[in-house]
């Protein structure tokens, strides 16, 4: 264990409170001094990306497996119609039919049939890149328009990471927005979660949400809280009452919001910035190591 | 009875706020359905009375009776998730994990295994402020199968959009271009996107824009904050132009969204001014469009 990197996650509950903006400055800012990999996991909607100019290092197709009908081999017993609980495949007369976008690769269906009549093949879901802008190693995988299931693309992005980064110290997840299994297969590897959220009573809303999810998963965490300014205290309340530490709090900006929008790291331009960016650096990494209780 | 659907790809452009400004505007002739199942916040505006709820149940999710087990590890063996673990010599299966696809249960030889229907949810019907009906929902924490709690939610909507003869569903549809935002988009009649002039917010944009022109739905665009990057801006009127999408509005960066919110209120309850006239032209356009839409097939 003491040779895998810190693996810090950065989760929101509610989209757009600044999940993408803190993991791309963090990672940045890391790379000033050291090797990093930032982990673009918002495989919907990847937006990481959109703030590094990189070289390509490596590109690859994301698949899922799916069970292909083999009509010579079938003797239409009906066992992987009754075996699959997603009704993902169906006989239909003569004929076997696959519905890919139910299925879940279980392979029961496949391993389960006594004439091996359902193979299972790989189904293109998207692209997985990597990208090398000096210090800082960049991964993201974007599912194809249309594919609905992310949690797949996910596991596997992670593992392409685990492959290929083990040796470095520090690992950033950038995490799709909610709580639902999407989020769970993107931070259940996390050595500590970063939550952000705004000051404001949707942020509030989502962030107890957030913050049971990673209670269920048992998570190490700590809230940043994004616009800070804006809307109410109760955010602030909230985490102390709840004993949750507050990593740091990011000024609500016009100069930030427009520089986000440029698609342009905010830290180089505010120097304030990148000190709450070394202060969560900081907490993050004593407490992935467990120093911190 | 027509729907329409509000979505933003990204998170964060103000999706709720406007899709609330719109209920409030359609009065007690919209119902409206809150669709952003994994973090809905709808409800923090419409003042609901969670007259009606109802567990939501969807999928399965195995247990292991130990006192059953022989430990033949098969059912490990065969789950592609990773959900079954041995845990002080006993194997027991994290929920978290679990899909349910039921796999474990049928190579298990001492049918140790049994699929259990799981709570995934909860759904409610509301009477709200606007003196209409809303449906809406709670997703368990890491619950899969929230596409199907949008259905659920969705089809709720329609019922009572019928039998109450209102014309008008909204639909508050959630982030992303996955299954959840799929679900929402199906048999939608009209789509307004809710977008921010940033790199990322034309970037999801384009994409959810995609999954919306496989769905043939007309779509609109309000572009909000507008004035934060006026070359972004440019670049987004460009886009909707090329592809034939409605240029609702431009809201200009106001902090009265947030105070509003605070206030537990909607922006056009809040502000007298020019967000309220631009949200409620924009409204009356939607309805024109969607109403157009109608004559013409």
């Amino acid at each position: 264990m003491t040779n895998s990197p810190a693996r810090i996650a950065i989760a929101s509950g509610k989209g757009g409170t600044g999940k993408t903006t803190l993991a791309t400055n963090l990672a940045a800012y890391i790379a000033e001094q050291e090797e990093v990999v930032l982990v673009d996991l918002d495989v919907e909607e990847p937006n990481s990306g959109l703030f590094f100019k990189g070289d390509l290092i490596h590109e690859e197709s994301n698949f899922k497996m799916i069970p292909q009908w083999d009509e010579p081999k079938c003797t239409f017993c009906g066992l992987c119609q009754k075996v699959c609980n997603f009704h993902a495949v169906l006989q239909l007369g003569p004929t076997i039919l696959v519905f890919p976008e139910l299925c879940h690769s279980c392979y029961a269906c496949s391993e389960l049939c006594p004439t091996d009549a359902l193979p299972m093949i790989s189904k293109r879901t998207g692209k997985l890149s990597d990208f090398r802008i000096n210090n800082l190693h960049f991964v993201e995988s974007r599912l194809d328009v249309g594919e609905e299931q992310a949690v797949p693309t996910i596991s596997k992005t992670k593992q392409y990471s685990n492959e290929n980064y083990a040796h470095l110290r520090i690992e950033i997840y950038d995490c799709p927005p909610g709580t639902s299994c999407p989020v769970i297969e993107a931070t259940k590897n996390a050595d500590f979660v970063i939550l952000i959220t705004e000051p404001t009573p949707f942020g509030l809303h989502d962030l107890t949400l957030a913050i049971e999810t990673m209670r269920t998963l048992k998570k190490p965490m700590g809230v940043v809280v994004n616009r800070y300014g804006i809307g109410n205290d109760a955010v602030i309340d909230y985490c102390q009452k709840e004993n949750i530490t507050i990593l740091a709090k990011i000024p609500n900006s016009r100069r930030i919001a427009e520089l986000y929008s440029s698609g342009k790291l905010i830290y180089q331009e505010i120097p304030e910035v990148k000190e709450l960016l070394s202060n969560i650096l900081d907490y993050c990494l004593k407490a992935s190591k467990g120093d911190i209780e | 009875m027509k729907e329409i659907v509000i979505i933003s790809g990204k998170g964060g452009t103000g999706k709720t706020s406007i899709t609330a400004s719109f209920a409030v505007l359609g009065g007690n002739n919209a119902v409206v359905a809150d669709c952003d199942v994994d973090a809905a916040d709808m409800h923090l505006l419409m003042q609901p009375d969670f007259d009606f709820s109802e567990d939501f149940y969807s999928g399965e999710l195995a247990t292991i009776d130990a006192n059953n087990c022989i430990r033949c590890n098969k059912c490990a063996k065969v789950c592609r998730f990773g959900a079954i673990s041995i845990r002080s010599m006993q194997y027991v299966i994290d929920p978290l994990s679990c899909e349910g696809c039921g796999y474990c249960a049928r190579v298990c030889p001492t049918e140790a295994i049994t699929n259990k229907n799981r709570l995934a949810g909860k759904w409610y019907i509301s009477n709200i402020k606007t003196g209409s009906i809303m449906v809406h929902a709670r997703l368990g924490i890491g619950a899969d199968n929230s596409g199907k709690l949008v259905a659920k939610v969705k089809n709720e909507a329609r019922d009572i959009a019928f039998e109450e003869r209102k014309d008008i569903i909204l639909v508050d549809g959630s982030p992303g271009v996955g299954c959840p935002v799929v679900s929402s988009l199906s048999g939608a009649n009209f789509v307004v996107l809710v977008t921010e002039p940033s790199v990322s917010g034309l970037h999801d944009l384009k994409r959810v824009y995609e999954l919306v022109k496989k769905f043939k739905i007309k779509a609109g665009c309000i572009i909000n904050k507008s004035d934060v990057n006026p070359k972004k801006r440019d670049e987004i009127v460009g886009f909707l132009a090329e592809e034939n999408i409605v240029h609702l509005a431009d809201l200009p960066y106001d902090e009265n969204f947030t105070s509003a919110m605070t206030q537990g209120q909607t922006i056009v309850e809040y502000d007298q001014n020019s967000i309220k006239t631009l949200l409620t032209s924009s409204w009356e356009r939607i309805k024109q469009l969607v109403i157009n839409q109608n004559h013409n097939r």
